[in-house]
């Protein structure tokens, strides 16, 4: 069991020692059938490392270039204009005044804006980037209050903004359904998620459930949320000739360029979308109107065009998470053992959208249990697309499954970890995989040390002057992923320095750090003769940031490539080189060169390498095998979660005083930048349990809280320091023994802060988030 | 119109609309400063003028004009990173990194404002003549700078270590360079 | 941002004068007004920025304090005879807002400072009397958790969201206004409209006429005071609840009392109905109970607020004996 400060100090201590292990190159081990990615074995290079971010010196000079900031000359500023109804039709158009207004370049409506094809929407190609398959600007239709239905360029940002202003449009409503009640009275249909019914149904969970021993049965319901990122969606477009450039802040940079090839009717080497920075993205920066409203509007102006939505803009066109109602219900023997788990319920959805809130996916294989019941239905609403956000499904789901196993054990008067060890599955409960890796327990006992959970006290036993102080743990889950499509490109050059070029994306996460580390430790090479280039759809790969996955996508395209590589650099050698005769799987990366693994005096640099063969670089692309290793495993990583909260029993207010996550989440590639990773994501669970809620007015389906005062994310003041520690054991039949990390944070965080609050007051708050007004209500104090 | 950006004189002409914000972005192509909701709701336009933290985007520059502008562009000098700079590096106070110009400019100019004795939400006696630079008081005083990536603990952790409680404690130079003091 | 010109008073009949030859709006930090015009719910021609006006905090020789109007939040918040004699003023402030904000806004800026009712912000799409007088309100059935509970109307229940007045209110501030008439002096509790028929006409200024300076009356008994903020963030957030309080205690008897609430009404409140119950009463719980529930009777909830009444008892009650024991 390692933790943060060891792995720091760890990593400063062998910074010194020197280790020369050669990384050998393996086939594709960690597929079925093989042997775990070798780089697991070697504990002594630079992954691992709390490596500071190689981007940080950029980032804090302010000078990492951002979507927005890309200086095109005689660019134009575009101002987006939303409708105001939620569905109907355009009446009137008058956009005469705009028009005539100082530095104006360009009205578009409907009427001029140039043909296309509809959005394609997620899923329905496997490039497709769109979060809905509406058509943009195409006709008078209106579908969602805030959909753009004008947009003006002008010289200026200032004129563009007031010229806005001046456009009169008439509409023609037609009845819409805004109301959650509404859309279930209008019928339910079973949800389906990446092509699978969002359904489970083992035994009889309702007859078992109603004889139990030991039950809870009850509803908890998660509001609509948005990502909120800090830097609001943005492109700078250009079309050079037949050519259309799109300066992005994007995490799906070849999706986004197939996805507007196709709109325009263009083949996909046409269009080139870089996205080198992404001020934040968390599920929200994937195709939406605005980047095709630019590339539109500079193709009928013909000028370059920067198009960044107002913080109001982003509220109204690019969606978020969408709202739930779920009915978790736990039958238990006397013993504690499960015998039924039902998991229901519904969330909305557009009718132009394909994504229902997969609730239930945690669900799915958290727990053994004699009997299961699950399924998400869907209910159709107008209002924009909503999407992916950090941890679909399971940020929700985990709410209810862990307040509902918290509630049973409370009601048992078992300690809640013991009731979640005691159903501990030991394979998956409901597809009946080996898991590839679950050190849960492991990750439990040793949080609960470190957080001092034994110090917890029955419910509203404990009291500082007016604060109420409670303990409350959860458990939080996020699957391995990784999607087809990863290729990746290594070049490496007579000076010795290597560059690894992938069509990936840095919001933050960490991800040109971790894997600058892993390719200088494939390659045997110092951190600073390594480049990952990346954020350019011109670069190999198809990769999604997203799903937790990219880490993965990209760790397997470059095992492949450095194995094609290291196959052509021993072609290359010939008979002269000490490594001459041996095979791929017989060297390995080593201080610069190649080495034979079992005997390192083989060895010759891979500058003396290309030198011999008179070659100044050696530059190989390969692909990824297929992502079959989902298919034998059931692979999760997982999270105890340790909250202590503190209630006010004057006034309600919550306020968070110490929290605690225990991951298990494979090898971990940067301890830094992991630990923030997991910060990140545990704030952003704060958020959810305690302030977070899009208000959406049911009665016009209008966003009433499109702005970051009314939106309440967590402030330096709401979060406290945030201990995180990790078990750091490597999963087999994974690329460097590491699963993802971006999502898991959020997942169980909801929960562990009801728990506590519940531990803290007695009082059971199942509807997020908690604010101080469902606590006076539920009578603290 | 005259500003001065960074120790640096610009003349430029001005449409009154404009924000000190869009001035510094798209006039002058200091894009460090960023833009994050426009209407004061997040802290990442935070600038200093004259040694203060304001926001630029609720700053109409034709308020500012002659007045002393610091932005992230200006923090380092000659000798390299600011401190602070440093600090955010080693303490990973960022990820995606687009706050980060405005928290790092905040807390410079939240540094001065808790040297000269300006009390706090959360400062307990409001007579007393110093302020002890406690976390919660860094928090508090930072608490107009909102990160989405969750960087709350490193951007507190660097901010102390610069300016806070353990202030030297890391082997930093813990003094302010003069342009921003 | 629909255009206009610009301009910069030198004094305070200077800004007068542009005023009266321009129209216009006068302009302090801009934190309130710029949002404003940038949403276009504000479209002035002209701008005359008055934070070239006075700046000083003096002190008067009865012992009150004259704020000028263009003095910086922040420098009101730190000033040490504020912090000293009227605490829940610098309490107030620094609970308000940012830092950022609170060095740029300016104190005859706070004060006029509009609702942050989201209907009203939401120009484009929703009904709103205070924008579009006469055109319907849609917060009353609305998302009105933040709204009124104490004087509202038919027409309009949002809230005045500034922190500043409420420390103001209960101290019984006076502003000082310049006008075409000359000057005048109005109580701050005053200063302000409840919304009746026409929530667009906010306050008792007339037109072109200019907050100059803020002035407080000395009673050494405010040293006794305090601000306590509710929101639903620890930090830079808008009150669901705020209370300003200060309390003179002879003997155990309340011999005077000043108590406002924020987050509750059109204006910064004035606890007028609580006050009268507390003077001559003894300082316990029960009896502070007793005057919250006096000034809270009148109170009317909305679909979403109800919560406000008790959180403003609960909180006025804790206040009071924050400083009761703190008294005592």
């Amino acid at each position: 069991m390692s933790i943060v400060k060891d792995a720091a100090e760890a990593a400063k201590g062998l910074a010194q020692a020197v280790t020369k292990k050669a990384i050998e190159v393996a086939p594709d081990g960690w597929v079925p059938g093989g042997t775990p990615d070798p780089l697991i074995r070697n504990q002594h290079g630079h992954v691992g490392k709390p490596v500071s971010r190689i981007d940080g010196p950029l980032k804090v000079q302010g000078a990492a270039r951002f979507a927005a900031e890309f200086t095109l000359y005689g660019m134009t500023y575009a101002s987006v204009l939303f409708s105001t109804i939620t569905k109907g039709r355009i009446a009137t158009l008058d956009t005469a005044d705009a028009e005539a207004a100082p530095g104006v370049v360009l009205v578009m409506t409907y009427r001029n804006a140039p043909r296309m094809r509809p959005m394609p929407a997620f899923g329905s190609n496997r490039m497709a980037a769109g979060g809905d398959d509406l058509p943009v600007m195409q006709d008078d239709r209106v579908h969602w209050n805030g959909q753009p239905v004008a947009l003006v360029l002008a010289d200026t940002q200032e004129q563009a903004d007031h010229a806005k202003s001046l456009i009169r449009i008439g509409y023609e409503a037609e009845a819409a359904t805004t109301s959650f009640e509404a859309a279930k009275a209008d019928g339910t249909e079973p949800g389906q998620f990446q092509g699978d019914p969002l359904q489970v149904t083992i035994g009889d969970a309702e007859t078992v459930l109603a004889s139990a021993a030991f039950k809870v049965d009850e509803t908890y319901r998660t509001p609509r949320h948005s990502h909120a990122a800090i830097e609001p969606h943005a492109a700078t477009v250009m079309w050079d000739g037949d050519m259309l450039v799109v300066h992005d802040a994007t995490q799906a940079v070849t999706h986004t360029a197939w996805s507007l090839a196709h709109m325009f009717g263009i083949e996909q080497d046409k269009v080139r979308v870089t996205s080198p920075y992404v001020g934040g993205g968390f599920g929200s920066k994937t195709l939406w109107q605005h980047q095709v409203l630019g590339a539109a509007a500079a193709k009928l102006a013909d000028r370059p065009v920067r198009i960044v939505l107002s913080r109001e803009g982003v509220f109204r066109i690019v969606g978020g998470r969408s709202l739930t109602e779920q009915r978790f219900a736990i039958g238990a023997e006397k013993d504690g053992c499960f015998t039924a788990m039902i998991h229901t319920g519904t969330t909305i959805m557009t009718p132009h959208s394909a994504m229902p809130e997969p609730f239930i996916v945690a669900t799915r294989s958290g727990y053994a249990a004699d009997s299961f019941k699950m399924e998400v239905r869907v209910a159709r609403i107008d209002m924009v697309a909503n999407t992916f956000m950090r941890a679909p499904g399971e940020a929700v789901g985990t709410f209810a499954m862990e307040c509902a196993i918290d509630e049973l054990a409370d009601r048992m008067g078992i300690d809640p970890i013991e009731l979640r060890i005691k159903n501990e599955p030991e394979k998956d409960p409901t597809v009946g995989t080996p898991f590839s890796s679950r050190n849960i327990v492991e990750a439990y006992r040793a949080g609960a040390e470190r957080f001092g959970w034994a110090r917890r006290q029955p419910p509203g036993a404990r009291r500082e002057g007016e604060w109420l102080v409670g303990l409350g743990c959860a458990t939080g889950t996020y699957p391995y992923y990784r999607m087809p499509g990863g290729v990746a490109r290594i070049s490496i050059g007579r000076d010795g320095h290597a560059c690894a070029s992938v069509a990936a994306h840095e919001m933050g996460m960490g991800t040109a750090t971790a894997h600058t580390q892993v390719v200088a430790e494939r390659l045997g090479l110092p951190l600073d003769q390594v480049t990952v280039e990346y954020g350019d759809s011109r670069l190999p790969g198809l990769f999604l940031a997203g799903g937790s996955q990219q880490s993965a996508a990209i760790g397997a395209a470059i095992i492949a490539a450095h194995r094609a590589l290291v196959v052509e650099l021993l072609k290359l050698a010939g008979n002269d080189s000490p490594l001459a005769g041996l095979k791929p799987e017989e060297v390995g990366g080593l201080d610069g060169g190649l080495a034979k693994l079992d005997e390192p005096a083989r060895w010759e640099s891979y500058a003396s390498i290309l030198a011999r063969a008179q070659r100044a670089e050696l530059s190989v692309e390969a692909a990824a095998p297929a992502p079959i290793e989902n298919q034998h495993w059931s692979m999760h990583s997982y999270s105890a979660l340790f909250c202590e909260a503190r209630v006010n029993a004057v006034t309600g207010e919550v306020r968070i005083a110490r929290f605690l996550g225990s991951f298990d989440c494979g090898r971990i590639l940067n301890a830094k930048t992991a630990a923030s990773q997991f910060r990140g994501g545990i704030i952003m669970g704060l958020g959810l349990a305690l302030t977070e809620e899009t208000a959406f007015d049911e009665r016009t389906g209008r966003v009433m809280s499109a702005s970051l005062a009314e939106y309440h994310i967590p402030a330096h003041l709401d979060v406290p320091a945030i201990d995180v520690m990790w078990t750091n054991i490597p999963d087999p039949h994974t690329p460097m023994g590491a699963r993802g990390i971006g999502e898991i944070g959020i997942t169980g965080t909801g929960a562990a802060v009801a728990n506590a609050i519940y531990n803290a007051t007695g009082r059971r708050i199942r509807d997020l988030p908690i604010t101080l007004d469902k606590l006076l209500s539920a009578g603290i104090g | 119109m005259r500003f001065v950006i960074n120790d640096t004189d610009i003349e430029t002409d001005i449409d009154p609309r404009t924000s000190l914000l869009d001035l510094l972005r798209e006039q002058i192509g200091l894009t460090g400063t960023k833009k994050g909701c426009n209407q004061g709701a997040c802290g990442a336009c935070t600038v200093l003028v004259d040694g203060e933290r304001i926001l630029s985007c609720l700053a109409l520059a034709v308020q500012y004009e002659g007045r002393q502008v610091t932005t992230v562009e200006g923090l380092a000098d000659q000798a390299g990173l600011h401190p602070l700079q440093k600090a955010f590096i080693e303490h990973d106070g960022f990820q995606c990194g687009y706050c980060t110009p405005g928290q790092l400019c905040s807390a410079i100019g939240m540094a001065a404002e808790l040297q000269r004795g300006l009390p706090s939400h959360v400062t307990g006696d409001l007579s007393a003549m110093a302020i002890r630079a406690t976390r919660e008081e860094l928090a508090e005083r930072m608490s107009g700078n909102l990160c989405r990536c969750g960087a709350h603990n490193g951007i507190i952790d660097a901010i102390d270590e610069v300016f806070g409680e353990r202030r030297g404690q890391q082997g930093y130079d813990a003094e302010m360079p003069e342009k921003v003091a | 941002m629909t255009p206009f010109s610009f301009a910069r008073a030198t004094d305070a009949d200077d800004a007068l004068r542009l005023a009266s030859a321009r129209g216009g709006r006068y302009l302090g930090g801009g934190t309130n007004l710029v949002d404003l015009m940038r949403e276009t719910i504000e479209r002035p021609t002209a701008l005359i920025d008055v934070t070239g006006l006075s700046s000083t905090i003096g002190e008067r020789d009865d012992g009150g304090l004259l704020i000028g109007a263009a003095v910086r939040n922040t420098a009101v918040a730190e000033h040490a005879a504020v912090r000293a004699r009227y605490p829940a003023l610098a309490r107030a402030i620094l609970s308000g807002a940012s830092g950022q904000i609170r060095n740029m806004a300016t104190v005859g800026g706070n004060i006029l400072q509009r609702t942050r009712c989201a209907y009203f912000y939401d120009n484009a799409g929703s009904r709103c009397n205070k924008r579009n007088p006469g055109e319907g309100c849609d917060a009353i059935e609305g998302f009105n958790r933040m709204h009124a509970i104490l004087g509202a109307s038919p027409s309009c229940v949002a809230t005045h969201p500034s922190d500043m007045c409420v420390a103001l209110a209960a101290f019984d501030a006076t502003a000082h206004l310049l006008g075409a008439d000359g000057e005048r002096r109005l109580p701050l509790t005053e200063l302000h409209h409840l919304p009746n028929g026409r929530p667009d006409d906010e306050t008792l200024l007339k037109p072109g006429e200019l907050i100059t300076a803020v002035e407080l009356p000395a009673e050494r008994w405010f040293a006794r005071s305090t601000y306590r903020k509710v929101r639903d963030r620890a930090s830079y957030a808008f009150a669901l609840i705020s209370v300003a309080a200060a309390l003179k205690i002879d003997g155990d008897r309340i011999s005077d009392v000043r108590l406002a609430l924020g987050g509750v009404a059109h204006k910064p409140w004035r606890a007028h109905k609580a006050e009268a119950a507390l003077r001559g009463a003894p300082a316990t719980a029960e009896h502070f109970r007793d005057a919250a529930r006096a000034e809270l009777a009148g109170a009317v909830p909305l679909s979403h607020n109800g919560f406000k009444i008790e959180l403003a008892e609960r909180t006025i009650v804790a206040v009071l004996q924050e400083l009761a024991g703190e008294i005592a």
